[in-house]
């Protein structure tokens, strides 16, 4: 029931505009921290495919997941870890096989000069800082834990925030002295945020996939779209943002 | 039952529908409701805690809201000012700003670099994000218009001859507002208080964005239907199931009992 609500939400706010005159619009759903990439992405899409118009719909991988296990009208999923995607395409809401197409890295995010003077994850367990993961089952959050874990750290969390743009944005007002992201995020607040890199130790990486959605309202639009984000121009927008291509 | 005492029938529909669009969710949910799990599910700490802070939270907005609402609506009702239109504004704004917006302004006003929040923390130590105080703030910001509105529209609404006569009898401006003001208001206050309350449970977005979120600190009962919606979809219902029963229960049994303004 409650999935129901939230597609029937989905529904109404998403998808309400029309389609460009004998065009195509594609609906693509897409993790949060893909939020500026995926914005220069359709840019870039809607110039190579005059009539194409590409909407984002921008959240958490799991909320995206549950929108689409639910039946909500999305062309392509872009997803920011392989867990949510495997969770589609187990529940046959995937046409064809799911793409990898980048790759992210975690970053401590701390306010610009660092004003708590954080050095690594260690400061993670100091009850007196101000502290923010992304929630356990958002991909930064779970990536976070496993980070942590690996360098045996047990937290000392404020707030789980329910995705990472929520998050960055608590450290670029300087309400939190520093959360687990990703570096694109870093780079994308400019020079509000500064990064702190973890050990290679921790393994904190991540990958993205994209697959076009089982009864994509615009199926040939929405492969266009996935070849787009494959394709060499696609790799420049995804390096030009801080992501590593495969 | 003669024709002429007969609801007109196209009236009733409309009002079916309109009914339709809350009980149909509520059926869902009670259809939808793990009830075997139930007992396990409501015993877990995640529930207890957000439970625990929403009552308290919720409460506390409450307690705050009478204590500066009912004052602020006398103040709008029956002190003319210059502006008084822009402050009546000014207090209804939060009504129909998005909460989240709401929760990113008062991080801006209050947060730890936020134009009151820095001095707050210098002087007392204080920080409101990320902590039970937060949410207190972040919630009576969004609930207390509904008792200013309800008071002042009483205020303005009572027959000035009363307190007049009172006044003529040599009562005290203060004993007139105690014995005769209040008393005469007191059914608008309570349904302002209920609704102040009621809201102040349901809040979600005000809270996440300004005080965060995190078990037993700061994530009511909203915040974690929030989380468990992603993660853990029967503790999600089963939570919904509570919000349901404690406000059922609470606007049911006060309506009956003392307040009828609504």
């Amino acid at each position: 029931m409650l999935r129901s609500v939230l597609a029937g939400v989905f529904a109404a706010v998403v998808v309400g505009g029309c389609a460009p005159a004998g065009g195509s619009r594609i609906l693509v759903s897409a993790a949060a921290s893909l939020t500026d990439v995926f914005g220069a992405m359709e840019v870039a899409f809607e110039e190579a495919h005059p009539g194409s118009d590409v909407v984002l719909n921008l959240a958490g991988s799991s909320m995206l997941r549950e929108q689409i296990l639910e039946g909500a009208p999305v062309d392509v999923y872009a997803s920011a870890n392989r867990e949510n995607m495997t969770q589609v395409a187990a529940a046959d809401r995937v046409d064809g096989e799911p793409a990898l197409f980048a790759r992210n890295r975690l970053q401590i995010a701390v306010p610009s000069g660092n004003p708590a003077g954080i050095t690594g994850l260690d400061d993670f367990a100091r009850d007196e800082l101000l502290l923010g993961l992304c929630a356990p089952d958002v991909p930064c959050g779970a990536f976070a834990e496993k980070a942590l874990a690996n360098a045996g750290v047990t937290p000392a969390v404020d707030t789980y925030e329910p995705n990472v743009r929520a998050l960055l944005t608590k450290v670029e007002t300087g309400d939190l002295d520093a959360a687990i992201v990703y570096a694109t995020d870093v780079l994308s607040a400019g020079g509000k945020v500064d990064g702190i890199d973890l050990p290679e130790s921790v393994r904190a990486e991540t990958d993205y996939w994209i697959a076009v959605i089982a009864d994509a309202p615009d199926r040939d639009g929405a492969r266009r779209f996935v070849d787009f984000v494959l394709s060499d121009a696609g790799r420049e927008i995804l390096t030009s943002y801080g992501f590593e291509t495969p | 039952m003669s024709r002429r005492n007969r609801p007109p029938v196209a009236l009733l529909i409309l009002a079916l529908l309109g009914l339709a669009l809350f009980a149909v969710p509520l059926v869902a949910l009670l259809i939808r409701t793990p009830w075997g799990q139930l007992p396990a599910l409501l015993r877990s700490d995640i529930v207890a805690d957000a439970l625990r802070l929403s009552a308290v939270a919720s409460v506390s907005a409450t307690l705050i809201a009478a204590v500066v609402g009912v004052p602020l609506a006398w103040l709008l009702a029956r002190v003319e000012f210059p502006g008084r239109a822009l402050v009546r504004g000014l207090v209804l704004l939060p009504l129909v700003l998005p909460p989240v917006v709401g929760g990113a302004v008062l991080l801006f006003a209050l947060g730890r670099r936020g134009v009151v929040g820095q001095a707050l923390e210098q002087a007392t130590g204080l920080v409101l994000p990320f902590s039970t105080w937060g949410v207190i703030v972040a919630v009576t910001f969004v609930s207390m218009p509904f008792l200013v509105v309800t008071v002042e529209g009483a205020l303005r609404n009572l027959d000035a001859r009363f307190e007049g006569a009172a006044a003529t009898l040599g009562a005290s401006r203060w004993t007139v507002l105690r014995r005769v003001t209040f008393p005469m208001i007191w059914p608008s206050v309570a349904a302002g208080l209920v609704l102040t309350w009621a809201r102040a449970l349901g809040e979600f977005g005000a809270t996440i964005t300004f005080a965060g979120n995190i078990q037993g600190r700061t994530q009511t009962l909203p915040l974690a239907v929030f989380v468990a919606l992603e993660s853990n979809r029967d503790a999600a219902v089963a939570l919904s199931l509570i919000m349901v029963a404690v406000s059922l229960t609470v606007l049911v049994v006060l309506r009956e009992r003392w307040w009828k303004a609504l």
